[in-house]
């Protein structure tokens, strides 16, 4: 019977096609939950931008639209990394996993130094919301309103993303010691899972900050 | 459900598709088509929502119930937009009817008459394109 059950089959599952489903359930319930947290600032955006929109549109002007795309690119690069991740640790290759993981990590740290100097210029502009906001301009009440819903919507985003990178980490350090293989991946799996869904808020993040009015 | 080991050129098809949408997006930003800038914004992120969710998730390769959980959150997003606006959007009317009863947010009135809300001053998205 101990030669059925391996140690990474948890004691609870018949085995690792259960252990697997179950945790592939979990994660995808912890997200739908995440849905709805970031659902609550999408809606708060809805509701604002339909009572201001000419003020949505001054904000956004200000915003940079090459960093935006270039962060946008990086992070479906990284998705891309991290699915190929996934794809080696399913087919058991070490080597492609921990360097597929690198490179995610490496990504996502290249869109949170990007993200960084985009909230320096911003502080620079004094587009903060607070104290120290001016907006030359009609609007400008609303307009900081824009900036309060842009700090905070890429704020939790990018908190996501350092979230990520951690357990990344751990798991590039796991993967170093050969924990993953065939019949067990799902921590690459299911962190997968979550990545990807960082990178989906991004995409809806990117059009609804930076792309309002453009024209 | 098995799971299945997606092909690396499926994945690259996938990151290439989101790449050229990507471009798109912010191409079509610049052209002047009102309104429907913003139906072809959300609709080419949803394109690329559910081109993530379907072969980088693996909800393609997924069993039937895990559609249904993914399902789920679309719907349960739909009913908290949908129940908000016809909250905010319906304050509206009583304003136009002159009956408007309690002071329904905290912006000061000064702030109030060079912003008034879109239904208004008509203020909508691409309107003085003419």
């Amino acid at each position: 019977m101990s030669d059925s059950h391996p140690s990474y089959l948890a004691h609870q599952f018949d085995d690792v096609e259960q252990q697997r489903q179950a945790s592939t359930m979990g994660i995808w319930l912890f997200l739908i939950t995440e849905v709805m947290f970031f659902g609550g600032l999408f809606t708060g955006y809805i509701v604002y931008r339909g009572m201001y929109p000419e003020a949505w549109k001054l904000g956004s002007h200000e915003l940079n639209i090459l960093l935006g795309a270039i962060n946008t690119a990086v992070l479906i690069l990284s998705s891309l990394t991290m699915a190929l991740s996934v794809h080696a640790a399913q087919l058991g290759e070490q080597k492609k996993l921990s360097r597929n993981l690198l490179a995610t990590i490496g990504l996502g740290g290249v869109f949170l130094v990007i993200k960084a100097f985009e909230y320096k210029a911003k502080f620079g502009h004094h587009l903060v919301p607070g104290e120290h906001f001016h907006f030359e301009g009609p609007f400008s009440n609303q307009v900081q309103l824009f900036y309060s819903f842009y700090f905070t919507m890429t704020g939790m985003h990018a908190i996501h993303m350092v979230i990520g990178i951690g357990i990344l980490f751990w798991l590039w350090a796991q993967s170093r010691k050969g924990k993953f293989h065939k019949d067990y991946y799902n921590p690459v799996e299911v962190t997968g899972l979550y990545w990807h869904f960082v990178d989906l808020v991004w995409i809806f993040l990117f059009p609804l900050l930076y792309l309002i009015g453009r024209h | 459900m098995e799971h299945p080991v997606v092909p690396v050129s499926t994945y690259l098809k996938i990151f290439a598709a989101l790449m050229v949408l990507t471009a798109l997006t912010v191409a079509v930003a610049f052209i002047d088509w009102g309104f429907f800038n913003d139906v072809v914004a959300m609709t080419i992120a949803v394109i690329k929502a559910l081109l993530v969710v379907s072969v980088f998730m693996h909800l393609k390769y997924s069993a039937r119930l895990l559609w249904l959980i993914a399902g789920s959150s679309v719907v349960w997003f739909m009913v908290m937009v949908g129940l908000t606006l016809t909250d905010y959007r319906s304050r509206d009317w009583l304003l136009h009817e002159g009956m408007r009863p309690e002071p329904w947010h905290s912006v000061p009135a000064e702030v109030m008459q060079d912003a008034a809300p879109s239904g208004h001053n008509g203020a909508e998205a691409g309107s003085t394109g003419h």
